[in-house]
């Protein structure tokens, strides 16, 4: 086989870090690769029908652009985060970034496998129910089995 | 002068739509057939470069013109 391969593991659950792994896989997948995803702690948060419940943190991020100038130590405060995250999704949405259900959606569309990190599910008590379709459960050699003949390898 | 058999109008998409969207039409057509990108995301320049190098879809023509970028890429 002369398909070139790509193995990601998603380890983050934010609205930030949630783009990443889609943007790449989906882009990837264009090209012709053949593309596994393995999900495990936070990142698990991104195989959930509804994403949005996925936040940005400007706490403890002192490169977040804000509007004015703020100490990090403001970031504690009720209403910081909430802030953040709807001045991120209008801002791209003004930028015309695609949503994360749409990216993800393309990636399922590309035949992109997801797999779930089955001990992660188990620890945090995910209903898998809640999880998109065709999400497979797998552990630590389930993707190595991917990534041992990957051509590149992304730990996000 | 390029003819094109199709038009995809990525203008306001941001990477990596136009791309995705591209690779879709792409699918939509047959071989030899060339479809005409609208994009107005500055980073499509270099990625239509990269995806028709990669892809084995010749780039015939590109252009700018008023912010607009203008791509034409033959289906291999």
């Amino acid at each position: 086989m002369d398909e070139k391969k790509l193995a990601i593991i998603a380890t983050k659950g934010t609205l930030d870090w949630g783009y990443p792994p889609f943007i790449l896989a989906s882009t990837a997948a264009a090209l012709g690769y053949s593309v596994e995803i393995f999900f495990t702690f936070y990142g698990l948060q991104l195989l959930r029908k509804d994403l949005s419940h996925l936040r940005v943190s400007p706490l403890g991020n002192p490169a977040m652009p804000m509007p004015v100038p703020m100490p990090n130590l403001m970031m504690v405060l009720p209403g910081m985060e909430g802030m953040a995250t709807s001045m991120m999704k209008s801002k791209m949405k003004a930028k015309g970034v695609a949503s994360l259900e749409e990216l993800r959606g393309l990636c399922v569309e590309a035949e992109v496998r997801m797999i779930a990190c089955q001990m992660t599910v188990d620890l945090f008590e995910f209903d898998t129910a809640d999880f998109i379709d065709g999400i497979e459960l797998g552990g630590a050699a389930t993707f190595f089995e991917f990534a041992g003949e990957a051509d590149i390898t992304l730990f996000m | 002068m390029v003819q094109e058999d199709k038009v995809l109008d990525a203008r306001g998409l941001n990477c990596p739509l136009p791309i995705l969207r591209t690779k879709k039409a792409l699918g939509e057509l047959s071989s030899g057939q060339v479809l005409k990108i609208v994009a107005t995301d500055p980073g499509a320049v270099k990625d239509f470069e990269a995806f028709s190098k990669q892809t084995k879809n010749p780039l015939l023509d590109q252009a700018e013109s008023g912010g607009e970028f203008v791509f034409f890429i033959q289906k291999a």
